[in-house]
């Protein structure tokens, strides 16, 4: 069991941590913050192995994981 | 559940960065925010800020830092880490504060073997000010101030600041580095732990090239400005540890 926490305010909506998710957890959502963003939201988050990439890609570290 | 990936304390919690998407301004920030607690320096920490860009972080992070006057980072750093040598200084600058407007301060400091670190951000491009043309634009890559592109003929060729301070004596440790993978970004926080150590040790002047984009001054939306890092950035500025003594 892993999982993300994304902070939805943080979000800028860049795509780094999409692109680099080996396992397609994240995609960018259609709901938008107060910035206007459409912030990511995990879509798959059982295949979430922690590895972390999301994480260290995200330049706002809008992206906290769980193991 | 163990939380296996935190954010760093070293960003102030309720904040979120100036930087447009995509930015990797904040990726090194958060870099440094990381190896500063991993090394239990955050206290020691001063960091003086080029200007640009690169000082949009000022009221983002949570530990001391100083603004310099444009391009003059390292003569603040230098001033900082004489009169505290138990301090760890470092300077976050800008192609166009470090290479440009501040190259006589930069290459003085460097030597002159000042026990400081230099975190250096090179994107090819002035970003606050609107896209001008900087020291270490591409060939052809167009800004405002070379709208059909940089011209070698006109504008002359991009320098290459870690090859440029091999040429000196006293620096210790020059490596160039990028943040376009979780590979390359894990290269940058080690660079950035080493350049700080070193700074521990008493070894001298240090610095850390990181090549990144800039998708709103480049034109690119952020995942293509990646590709562009890879494709065309990359072979004009390869990675590599340059100088390590």
């Amino acid at each position: 069991m892993a999982k993300v926490e994304i902070r939805s305010e943080s979000c800028k909506s860049c795509g780094y941590c999409v692109k680099f998710c080996p396992k397609g957890v994240l995609a960018v959502g259609e709901k938008v913050n107060s910035k206007g963003y459409e912030y990511v939201v995990p879509v798959n988050m059982d295949a979430c192995i922690a590895c972390c990439m999301c994480a260290r890609m995200c330049p706002d570290a809008a992206i906290e994981v769980y193991k | 559940m163990e939380k296996v990936y935190a954010r760093t304390k070293t960003i102030q919690d309720d904040k979120v960065s100036g930087f447009c998407p995509g930015c990797m301004h904040s990726t090194v920030i958060k870099l440094i925010g990381e190896v500063l607690e991993e090394m239990n320096l955050v206290e020691k920490a001063s960091c003086v800020l080029g200007i640009g860009c690169c000082g949009l972080h000022m009221d983002y992070i949570a530990y001391d830092n100083i603004t310099a006057p444009h391009g003059r980072a390292c003569a603040v750093a230098t001033g900082i880490k004489r009169s505290n040598p138990e301090s760890l200084v470092f300077t976050y600058q800008g192609d166009g504060d470090f290479a440009s407007i501040g190259l006589a301060e930069s290459i003085s400091a460097a030597n002159r073997g000042e026990n400081i670190t230099v975190i250096f951000i090179n994107n090819g491009i002035y970003g606050m000010t609107g896209g001008q043309m900087a020291p270490t634009t591409l060939i052809g890559m167009k800004a405002s101030t070379a709208p059909k592109g940089r011209i070698a003929e006109e504008h002359g060729y991009p320098m290459h600041m870690c090859e440029i301070l091999n040429q000196l004596t006293a620096p210790a440790y020059l490596e160039r580095t990028s943040c376009n993978t979780p590979q390359n970004v894990m290269k940058t926080k080690k660079a950035i732990q080493k350049a700080f150590q070193n700074q521990l040790d008493g070894k001298g002047f240090s610095m850390v090239e990181i090549v990144t984009s800039c998708p709103t001054n480049w034109g690119l939306e952020p995942l293509d400005a990646l590709t562009y890092i890879e494709e065309k950035m990359l072979p004009e500025f390869p990675l590599g540890v340059i100088r390590d003594k």
